[in-house]
């Protein structure tokens, strides 16, 4: 599995190296590589049945500072490592018509990727900084370069939004190190040096929120839908799909695993408030409210998108701070749901619509009548947005089910109150499929003509197989959830007992 | 004196003023006639010869130093040697540099003088001996006046020289100043001999001590150019030709922090039997001591450098000044470990033991060296190519050049301390030192300020990789770079690429010295 990291960054380092004026090249190469980084994820995945945790590197890197190259995976690793494959895939075939410098796109793009799939291998706690470090300078160069509305301001406030969590997460790790001694910087090693309750009591919130603010927690959701808007279709469905997933996977993997008693209850009570869990269980709770009926006023179709995805990443955060068994294991789930849909969301939007339309605006769609003009993208986002919606049969309604039902055993308020935020999800979905695809009105005569006139490009292979992909694996985790859960589950498990394996 | 020992002990620094004399020689004897290009070539390469036999010097002289009688003159091995190292290498880099600049019709005295300045360079890192430290920061500091003055036809280069002349002799006589306090207390001017008598009969000279103190250090603060001794760094900067604002900015913070450990050393060598004097001298004020006030001192110069020189490096729209402001910025973060290693030495934690804040500091200033002087190089090459340092004449570099604008992507992402590279290793290994000597809330508070600082210099180096790689290019002509100039910024790039992800290398390199 270690080999999705190598063979991103090589293929990254290649891309960069190939010729310029091939775009059909790098094009060719990027996909191998996400086809290969998938074919191993899926074969990593399915060997990983009945382990519990593998080691598959694990060599002293600085020995002086006990820091370890240490690569392992768990449960968790492997539906993340398996998410990240697909959504870069699907990814590269949604920029299948970039033209412009398309080797340095694919090549900050496969370096993108090797970063994650590093965070969500690494067993030690510097290299899981470092391999998130490395996720954020493509991230900045992806959008500036290729994006679009105002991609210079969206780049450089999500490079400045990551690096401030960043940044927060060094001072907590740094602490972490030097409190435990300086010895040893592995995750096992640090989740079991017994640090004071006092000193996770602060170290604990610190590195949360330098983690959630990339996992798009209220309120410092701000760079999302900015940043998700700005960036070009892949981008933004890698941010979405697998980068937001960073931050909670940091929050889950290092804010939980080595602080655990950072969430104790504090011993006094502020506004009803008694612990940092209840304080980031009701952000959440705020943001997946907040987000839907943000969304629910856009009248830019990708914003609607975008904050959809802080509301749906809200249902992730809560899920961790249930701090039981299915609320942890619906918020993984959730990780995985929400990587798919968002990522075909974002490319109906980005790619098969605006790339054809040339606007996103919700008032110049409307009289398009894109039902009849593109009947491929308003069934796939009908597709879409049922499952972004959470129906049953959808991964979505497996996941965030879960997560209601732990919340419910923890705090019966922050299921009443998210109950809130699905109801505006069905509400925002259902206004932007009017808007965009389904208006009421008939199309005048001159319209008709100038839709005659100028005919929108067919719909192309790459854009019906990245739709299929994304399709099938939110369709099937829904339909057999078990597929996912069965390797969730002990990991959760363990993690949760205490034990950061 | 046994003046054959003294031979032996300053071989290196022979060696180098062996070859300036030969290079003016050379350059003047043999090459009058010669095309400029010749002659700038045979003199930096020349120079780099001497570098490299300086090099083998410091091996040949072994460790033994220099002592006149029973007092260390000339420290060896350890802390010097490794600056001493780091010092030759980086003169040569910037001497490689040199060789595709048009700067001056003058090539021999130009190279010549860079190699007497590094002999004063490497006398600093060695001096144990308040006479020599002046001697050796004065021949270094007159070597760089001359070199920031070098572009006799530019009129820039003679104001920033002024200015760099003027604040460079007040604060020479501040520090002269602080060392005829400590002469006058003590009798002597030997660090050994000036800590064994404040050690024995120091408790009557407080309040002097501290006037000496702080003299010191703010003559040293304007060495290594931190807030708020700082006012030459941007006028320095901006104005000298490249070449030499390359050695300023690496092989001068080299010998000035070298120094800087090594007055701490000094006082760590002498303290080992009994390291709780500090307090025990400064007990005429209670609980403060003299080693607090110095720590307390060291952190705020440190505190104000990364603040000021963050937040300056903001609006800056010349890149020689943002680069200016940015070392501002990195002398502070290195201040912390020096004000630690302090702290380290009353703990008597053992200093050679890697990871430990003088090998922290060491390798900052090593590796903050060697990316600034491929920093410059690539500003040198734009600079040269569109008549301007400012930030717009790097747009489309990406286009105009490729490799150069990846060589300036690595270097600023190493500077904003980015893993994998090695800027984010200096930063790591510092910080993580510093918090494992002192864990206070205030060397806490300051670890959290400097990184959180790091976070906000991300945002100026993006402005100028933003220019290059992002923004469209008004000129899309190719940038031509000279074929040794490339391989060197090149070999920086992966130097800084190769380090960073094998950090050990150099961490094991340099704790070699200490065994």
């Amino acid at each position: 599995m270690v080999w999705t990291i190598y063979i991103s960054f090589a293929g990254a380092l290649l891309a960069a190296l190939a010729p310029k004026g091939k775009p059909a090249l790098a094009r060719w190469l990027a996909l191998a590589v996400a086809v290969a980084g998938l074919a191993i994820a899926v074969a990593g995945y399915a060997a990983g049945f009945g382990h519990e945790r593998q080691v598959f590197v694990d060599a002293p890197w600085v020995p002086s500072m006990g820091i370890h190259y240490l690569l392992v995976a768990d449960g968790i690793s492997r539906v993340l490592v398996l998410l990240t494959g697909i959504a870069a895939v699907a990814g590269v075939l949604f920029s299948w018509n970039i033209d412009l410098r398309a080797n340095q796109f694919f090549a900050f793009y496969l370096a993108l990727i090797g970063g994650v799939y590093g965070v969500f291998l690494s067993g030690d706690l510097f290299l899981l900084f470092v391999f998130y470090e490395i996720a954020i300078v493509p991230k900045y160069f992806l959008i500036a370069i290729w994006g679009s509305t105002r991609r210079e301001y969206g780049a450089m406030k999500l490079a400045l939004y990551s690096f401030a969590g960043s940044a927060m997460v060094l001072i907590g790790l740094l602490a972490a190190y030097v409190t435990a001694g300086s010895h040893s910087t592995t995750l096992a090693a640090l989740a079991g040096a017994g640090l004071s309750v006092s000193f996770q009591m602060w170290c604990f919130p610190l590195v949360f929120v330098g983690f959630a603010i990339l996992a798009g927690m209220w309120p410092f959701h701000t760079w999302a839908p900015t940043g998700h808007v700005a960036a070009p279709t892949a981008a933004s469905m890698l941010l979405a799909g697998v980068v937001m997933k960073l931050g909670a996977y940091g929050c889950l993997r290092v804010g939980i695993g080595l602080f655990p008693h950072g969430l104790d209850p504090w011993g006094f009570t502020v506004l009803g408030l008694a612990s940092w869990r209840d304080v980031f269980a009701w952000l959440a709770v705020i943001g997946i409210v907040y987000g839907a009926l943000v969304a629910l006023a856009q009248t830019d179709f990708k914003f609607v998108i975008g904050y959809s995805s802080v509301s749906h990443m809200g249902f992730v955060l809560l899920g961790l701070m249930t701090l039981n068994q299915i609320g942890v294991d619906g918020a993984v789930l959730q990780m995985f749901s929400h990587g798919v849909i968002a990522g075909l969301l974002f490319a109906i939007v980005g790619r098969v619509v605006y790339e054809r339309t040339h606007t996103r605006q919700f008032a110049e769609l409307e009289p398009m009548h894109l039902s009849r003009r593109l009947p491929f993208a308003a069934w796939a986002f009908v597709f879409a947005g049922v499952a972004s919606m959470g129906l049953p049969g959808f991964s979505g309604f497996v996941a965030e089910l879960q997560v209601l039902v732990g919340a419910w055993r923890a705090n019966p308020w922050w299921t009443i109150v998210s109950g809130i935020g699905i109801i505006v999800g069905v509400a925002y979905v259902w206004r932007a499929l009017q808007k965009a695809f389904f208006s009421d009105t008939l199309p005048t005569a001159h319209e008709l003509e100038a839709e005659q006139a100028h005919k929108f490009a067919p719909i192309t292979w790459p854009e019906i197989a990245g739709v299929a992909l994304l399709g099938v694996c939110t369709l099937v985790v829904g339909l057999y959830p078990r597929v996912l859960l069965d390797q969730i589950e002990p990991a959760v498990k363990t993690l949760l007992a205490g034990g950061v394996q | 004196m046994n003046y054959a020992a003294l031979f032996h002990a300053t071989l290196p620094e022979t060696a180098l003023e062996i070859a300036a004399l030969l290079v003016i020689v050379f350059d003047l004897g043999f090459l009058r006639q010669a095309a400029i290009k010749t002659r700038i070539a045979a003199a930096a390469l020349v120079g780099i010869m001497g570098c490299a036999a300086a090099i083998w010097a410091v091996y040949a002289a072994g460790w033994d130093g220099f002592s006149a009688g029973s007092d260390l003159l000339l420290a060896a091995g350890g802390t010097a040697a490794v600056a001493q190292i780091a010092i030759l290498v980086l003169t040569a880099l910037t001497l490689l540099l040199f060789i595709d600049t048009g700067f001056t019709r003058n090539p021999g005295e130009y190279v010549s003088v860079v190699l007497m300045a590094a002999a004063g360079g490497l006398i600093v890192s060695a001096a144990q001996d308040l006479l020599v430290i002046f001697v050796g920061l004065e021949l270094l500091s007159l070597g760089l006046y001359i070199l920031t003055a070098f572009a006799k036809r530019c009129g820039n280069s003679a104001e920033a020289a002024m200015k760099y002349y003027l604040f460079g002799g007040m604060s020479a006589a501040f520090l002269l100043f602080g060392f005829s306090y400590f002469y006058g207390i003590t009798g002597s001017t030997n660090l050994h001999q000036i800590v064994l008598y404040l050690a024995t009969n120091g408790n009557g000279t407080y309040p002097l001590l501290i006037l000496a103190v702080v003299f010191i250090l703010a003559g040293l603060g304007f060495k290594v150019a931190a807030a708020p001794f700082h006012l030459w760094v941007p006028d320095a900067y901006e104005g000298a030709p490249v070449p030499a604002v390359a050695f300023i900015a690496s092989v001068s913070k080299v010998a000035s922090f070298a120094l800087l450990l090594g007055f701490v050393f000094a006082l760590e060598h002498i303290l080992m039997p009994d390291a709780g004097f500090w307090i025990r001298f400064g007990a005429g004020l209670g609980s403060i001591g003299l080693q607090l006030f110095w720590t307390l001192l060291v952190w705020s110069l440190a505190a104000l450098s990364m603040v000021l020189g963050n937040l300056a490096a903001l609006a800056q729209v010349s890149v020689r000044r943002l680069l200016a402001y940015s070392a501002i910025a990195h002398a502070g973060y290195m201040l912390l470990g020096v004000a630690s290693y302090s702290g380290e030495v009353v703990a008597k934690l053992p200093f050679s033991q890697p990871g430990s804040t003088t090998n922290a500091v060491l390798y900052y200033i090593l590796t903050y060296g060697l990316t600034t002087i491929g920093a410059f190089g690539v500003v040198g090459v734009v600079e040269r190519s569109t008549g301007s340092d400012k930030l717009d004449s790097f747009l489309g570099l990406n286009k105009r050049n490729p490799l150069l604008a990846a060589v300036l992507l690595v270097l600023f992402l190493s500077l904003a301390g980015i893993p994998p590279l090695v800027g984010f290793w200096a930063k790591f290994n510092l910080f993580a030192a510093v918090l494992a000597v002192g864990a206070g809330p205030i060397p806490f508070a300051l670890v959290a300020l400097a990184i959180a600082f790091s976070a906000v210099s991300l945002y100026y180096y993006l402005q100028v990789l933003k220019r290059a790689y992002v923004l469209p290019a008004v000129d899309e002509t190719p940038i031509k770079t000279h074929p040794v100039t490339l391989a060197v910024l090149v070999f920086i790039a992966a130097a800084v690429v190769v380090l960073g992800c094998f950090p050990s290398l150099l961490q094991n390199w340099i704790a070699s010295f200490y065994a």
